[in-house]
This record gives structure tokens, sequence and C-alpha cells, in this order.
């Protein structure tokens, strides 16, 4: 019983990272451009800076 | 007309943002090529290019304008529009819907972990803990992920309609009320794991409703974006002026160079050129205009200048005339009551109803308020349309994404509902049945002529010399050195090759509009154009007949091409048909009670193709047309047309299986709620199991549409 007053904060806390995690990298404009940003890792930048 | 706007810090910053939008790009060679293209010209800071989207965000010096911009993508090889008000990330709403899924997905895994608790056996003070818990969890995240549907079924209601989030609503909301007062007076069922759930089940599907609408909306711009934007006006005094399109009024004289666009219909009082009216009606060859001939907003002038006095400008012009009819003839459509929610009209009251009796009917039996209620909400929650509010969505975005491997992309799930309804098909002639650009044929020139035909085509930027100079470098033809080349406007292209006079001019004799002569010395070989049908063109129109769709043909062309064209189908013709009257054929195909399918590309098309039931317009299709038109197919084949029927026909067919599930799952659990015996692990695992095989049986459309 007294497990739970430990592992429940736990799972909540878990699961509200990974929520924060989430509307971070939509408000961030993670999501916009899907399409882009699975080609873009094929652009060779030549010009090193 | 400006698509500009500031920088946030401050007006003193000297940059500023445009959006333009280039539906040309494809490619991370694109992406690099655009990019680097434009931050290496003088004046722009930066470029962010949004695949997805097919645009760019340029941050540029406020010097630059629009149409510095748009000539700098040109020059990189790229069309491009500015298009106002265009965000550069998808709509508000549908994040709000993404957040809302996020957060209903957490609180519903969170109350599911307690809830197994309370399900194996826990009891007593731990319960009840878990059940507060729950509530504590359970009632901010339904506030916050219900939002989408309690403000939609307010709507209806206030409206006086019923839609599915009438039910839902009243579901969810009972539900939460009997769970908080179980929770409050510590008793044994709590429903918060079924609210939660039910918001989360519905909430993918509306997302995956609106990602298919974003899918397809990428790079359309806007109607007027084709119409010039600025015109340069002769002034009394001799002078110019760059006018804004807007301010021109009529009586003015404009001034057009060669390859500007009008900024206003006019008639010519100076000059003759060849106009490309494409825009307009459709038709890809160039028209010959001279003095005294009428002109329209959004023609291009190809070859010479030209001075027109205005006769209709800004809301006057033709094309903003078939803009307003084509706003007009949309109308209807979005009239169109989708599926889902003609179910939600019969299925709301009896499920209302069911509770009701079920209440009246224990309350009868003596069983007591409190549990005559508890049955009469477990009842509801129970046959809340969770299976339902997937059953639509989740076939049609399987669909649509079949469809899009194959080249057909479908704007939205009501798109796909209509096309699958069509009973008659009208077919635009040019650039729809036809592919809408002169092909040469060069047979008749012998293979020494070929390298000096292929020099004086390049040099004209006329559309059948591109045609010429496209088949030629086809076949790797080295164009051959000329000297003196001149082109004239409205004759051809001269010059001198070994001291031999060398010409590309118009036939002497006039044996229709779409010839040339090439001319070396005193030899002459005629080259035709010929504008060829759809090489499936006739296989596409016999798969929709095998589907039970007649078609036929209405076209703005003469009528001996085009009875050319219908006898090769033996397809029924009408030519000569203006946008109006085309507008009017359509019409009258409804009022018989047909629902006609429209297959177009002309903005000449574009009000028919709004107002007809379902329509279709091919990816070379005029923006407004694509824009209107409820799909969009790619490449040369006319097939993905009958593809799309048959395949939407499929799609409507696993729908109304998916009801059948979710109504066969209300029979097996209805009766079980009325006799009382429903507690939440029931209803959790009845719902789950019910959406999950709604979307298996929709995953079925993507084998079945290979």
């Amino acid at each position: 019983m007294n497990a739970l007053f430990v592992l429940i904060p736990i799972a909540l806390g878990l699961g509200a990272a990974g929520l924060a995690a989430f509307f971070w990298s939509m408000r961030d404009g993670q999501y916009d451009d899907m399409d882009g940003a699975a080609v873009r890792i094929l652009i060779e930048d030549d010009n090193e800076d | 007309m400006n698509a500009h706007t500031a920088l946030p810090q401050s007006d003193s910053s000297p940059l500023c943002q445009t959006t333009l939008a280039v539906p040309g790009m494809r490619c991370s060679a694109c992406i690099a090529k655009i990019e680097s293209g434009l931050t290496a010209i003088e004046g722009i800071a930066a470029a962010r290019v949004n695949l997805s989207a097919k645009r760019v965000a340029i941050s540029h010096d406020r010097k630059l304008d629009d149409l510095d911009l748009t000539e700098a993508l040109q020059r990189l090889g790229f069309e491009a529009q500015a298009v106002e008000g265009l965000p550069m990330r998808g709509s508000s709403q549908d994040r709000e819907l993404l957040k809302a899924l996020a957060v209903a997905g957490f609180g519903m895994m969170n109350i599911m972990l307690l809830s197994v608790g309370v399900w194996s056996g826990a009891d007593g003070a731990t319960r009840e803990a878990f059940h507060w818990l729950s509530a504590l969890i359970a009632l901010p995240v339904i506030a916050y992920a219900g939002r989408p549907f309690f403000v939609s079924a307010l709507q209806a209601v206030r409206r006086g309609t019923s839609n599915m989030d009438v039910p839902i609503s009243i579901g969810v909301l009972l539900a939460t009320g009997l769970s908080l007062h179980e929770t409050l007076v510590g008793g044994e069922h709590a429903y918060f794991d079924g609210a939660t759930m039910l918001l989360f089940f519905l909430l993918a599907g509306r997302a995956l409703d609106a990602e298919m609408r974003n899918r397809t909306r990428a790079g359309v711009g806007a109607l007027l974006g084709r119409m010039g934007r600025h015109a340069s006006v002769l002034r009394p005094d001799g002078s110019t002026e760059r006018m804004a399109a807007d301010t021109l009024v009529p009586g003015m004289v404009m001034l057009v160079a060669a390859g500007e666009a009008l900024a206003a219909d006019g008639t010519i009082e100076e000059g003759a050129s060849a106009i490309d009216n494409s825009m307009l009606t459709g038709e890809s060859t160039p028209v010959q205009v001279g003095i005294g001939e009428r002109v329209h907003a959004g023609a291009i002038n190809m070859l010479a200048p030209l001075r027109v006095r205005i006769t209709a400008a800004a809301q006057d012009t033709a094309i903003a005339e078939i803009a307003h009819l084509m706003e007009e003839a949309g109308q209807s459509r979005s009239r169109y009551v989708r599926i889902a929610d003609r179910a939600a009209r019969l299925y709301a009251p009896a499920v209302h109803t069911l509770a009701a009796l079920a209440f009246v009917g224990w309350m009868i039996a003596g069983a007591g308020w409190h549990q005559s209620l508890v049955i009469a909400i477990a009842v509801l929650i129970i046959t809340c349309p969770c299976a339902m509010g997937l059953a639509v969505p989740a076939a049609q975005v399987v669909a649509s994404g079949a469809l899009m491997k194959r080249g057909l992309l479908v704007k939205d799930g009501s798109a796909l509902e209509r096309l699958a309804e069509v009973d008659v098909a009208v077919f635009d002639k040019t650039g729809t049945l036809t592919l809408g650009e002169p092909q040469a044929e060069l047979d008749a020139v012998p293979t020494r002529a070929l390298p000096i035909a292929l020099a004086l085509a390049q040099a004209s930027r006329h559309p059948l010399s591109r045609s010429i100079a496209k088949a030629l470098a086809a076949q790797g033809i080295a164009p051959a050195k000329l000297e003196g080349v001149r082109e004239v406007a409205g004759d051809g292209v001269f010059a001198m090759h070994a001291s031999e006079a060398v010409a590309l001019r118009r036939p002497q004799a006039d044996a229709g509009q779409m010839a040339v002569e090439l001319v070396i010395a005193d030899e002459c070989w005629p080259v035709r154009f010929d504008d060829p049908l759809r090489c499936d063109a006739a296989q596409a129109i016999d798969r929709l007949r095998s589907l039970g769709i007649e078609s036929r043909i209405l076209s703005g062309d003469r009528d001996a091409p085009l009875a050319k064209v219908a006898d090769e189908l033996g397809l029924q013709s009408l030519g000569n048909v203006s946008p109006q009257e085309k507008l009017a054929q359509l019409e009258q195909l409804k009022a018989a009670g047909a629902k006609p399918l429209m297959v177009g590309d002309g903005l000449n098309d574009g009000p028919a193709l709004a107002s007809a039931h379902a329509s279709i317009a091919p990816g070379t299709a005029s923006d407004a047309s694509q824009q209107v038109a409820d799909a969009v197919f790619i490449g040369e084949r006319l097939m993905p047309v009958a593809h799309a029927v048959a395949v939407a026909r499929r799609t409507m067919r696993v729908v109304r299986q998916n009801f059948g599930f979710a109504i066969a799952y209300n029979m097996l659990a209805i009766p079980l709620a009325l006799a009382g015996v429903v507690t939440p692990l029931i209803a959790a695992i009845a719902m789950s199991l019910s959406s999950l095989i709604v979307i298996g049986n929709s995953l079925r459309l993507a084998w079945a549409t290979k």
C-alpha cells in the first residue's frame, strides 16, 4: 500500500512529462513540415560553416 | 494584395516576412536549391521551405516586394505566387484537436492504470482513493478534451438540429456526473475510464478527418493570384505610372509588355501580339490579337507590347465574374450532409428514447431512483457512438492514402462520400480528355533540317516553338548555328544559316491554327501540331461505363475538333459552351435528379466544377479549378478518375459495414445494459473491442485498393 504513494506520483509524473514534451514539440513547429523533415536529411551540405 | 507581415519585434526592423506558395517543389534537391538560391540574393536574410505545405517563408529587406521574390524564384526554376493570409503552419483548429487528443490519451492511460487496480479487487479505502484520484485526473481532462464536442453539440442544439456530437456530449457528461456522485458517496462503480476512453477514440477519429483535409490543401493558390497585380498606365502627358490592379478604372490606357499578365479587361488600341488565354479558357494555344479586339484580365501577352484601353477593372472583369459564379455554385455543396451526421439523426433519438425507457421501466419495476438512473446512464455509455465516430474517418483516411499513392488527391471525407454517389460524368475536352499541350509532328521534316528547326524554335517563347524544341531535344538533336536571329510577332522566327535564309513561320495558306512551316532557302516543310487524347481515355470511359456511369463532353472548343474526339470515344458532345452555359447544363442535370461528376481543368470549368455533385481536376488545371475541385489527379493518365469513383464506392461499402458492426455491437450490449449488469470493466472492453474491429475492417481497404 505504501508503495502506491511513491509509484502513482511517478506514473503520473512520467505521463505528464510525456504530455509536456508533446506540447512543446508541437509549439516548436516540429509537426509543421513532416515531409520536409524526411527529405532534408538527404540534402548534401557542401558549404560547411 | 499584400502578403507582407512585419516581424513582431519592432517596426524599426528592416526585415519583413513574406510567404509564397511554390506548388512545384517535390524533393530535397528543390529545398536545397530554393533555400540556398534565395539566401544568395542580396536583401534576403533567410528562406525556409515547408515541403508539406509547398510554401517558402522568406525574411527579406523591405525594398524587395512580392514581384521581386517571385521573379527570383522563377530564375531558380520554380513558379511561385504570393498569396494573402497564408500561414506556414496548419490551422489552429487542427492543432487544438491534436492537443485535445494528447490530453485525452494521457488521462485515459492514467485512469485505466487506476481502474485496473479497482477491477482486480482493490476495495475499501484503496478503491475510494483510486476513485478520487481518477476524478481528479478526469475532470480537467474531460473539460479540456471534450470541448470540441461540447461546442459543436451546443451549436447544433441552438439551431434546433442534432448531430453526432449531441449524444456524445450527453453520454460523456452524464457518465462523468454519475461517476462523481459514486465517488462522493463511496460507491462501487466509477466510469471515468469509460468517459476518457470514449473521448480519446472519438478525438482520434476527428484528428484523422482533419489530417485528410490538410494533406491535399497544400500548394493551392488564391483564384485571382494569376491576374496581373500591377499595370503601367499611360498618362495623358505621355508619362507612365505603375498602378495596383484594384486602383485601375475603365477609360485608362495601359501598356502591357511581352510576358506580362493583364490586370484588367480592355480593347487593344495599338499593337498586335498573341495572348495566352489558358487561365480563362483552358485552351493552351495562344490566340492572335490585333487592334480593336477584346482581351481579358489574367491573359498573358506572349509576343509584343500592347496598348490596351481598359473597359472593366477589379470586380467587373470576366475573371472576377467567374470567381463570383464559382462562389455561388459552391454553396449548394456546403449544404451536403455527411453520412455520419445522417446516421446521427436516426441514432441519437433512438438511443435517448431507449435510456429514458430503461429509467421508466426500472422505476416501475420498483428499483428506486438511484439504481434506475445508474442503469439508464449505463445504457447511454454503452451505446455512445464510439465505433460510429471512427467508422467513417478510419475508412476514408485509409482509402485516400491508397488513392494518393495512385496519383489522386482527395480533398476531404465529404468529397469521397459524394464521389461514391455520382451517376453521370461530364468531361471538358482540352486538357482533360486530351493532354492540353500541342505536340509537334516532325515526320515530314528531313533529318538534315532538324538542327536548324531546333535552333529556330529555341529562339522563341511561343508555345508552338517550345513544343518543337521539346520534341527535338528529346530526340537528342543538337541545334545548328544561326546568325541574325529575329522574331516577328505573329509571323515567326527568321535567321541566316550558312548564307541561306531560314525561318519557322506561320503557314502562308491558313490551314487551321495549329501548324507552322519550316523554310530553308526555297524549300518548305509543314509541321503540324496535335493535342492527343490521354493514352487511356477510352479505357477510363469504359471503366466508368462498367460502373454504371455514362459520360458526355461539354467543351468551350469549336465543334469540328470536338466532334473528332467525341466520335473516337463514342460520346455525346456539346461545343461552344460558355462558363455560364456549362453551369446551366450542370444545374439542369441536377434538376433532373442526376448526380453529375464534373471533370475539367480551365477556369471556364470553374463554376461547373463548383456546382457539380462531385468534381475532379487534372494537376495541370488552373489553380482556381484545382482549388474548387474535390480531387486532383496527377500525371498523363485519365484512369485515376474512374479509379477514384470505384474506390469511393468501395469505401462507402466499408463505412456501411462499419456502421453494421457498430449496430450489431449495440444489439449485444444494450440488453446487458438494460438488465443492469454492465460494469465499468465490461463497458471498457466492449468499447475498445468495437473500435478495434472498425479500424481493422477499414484497414482492409488498403489491400483492396492495391
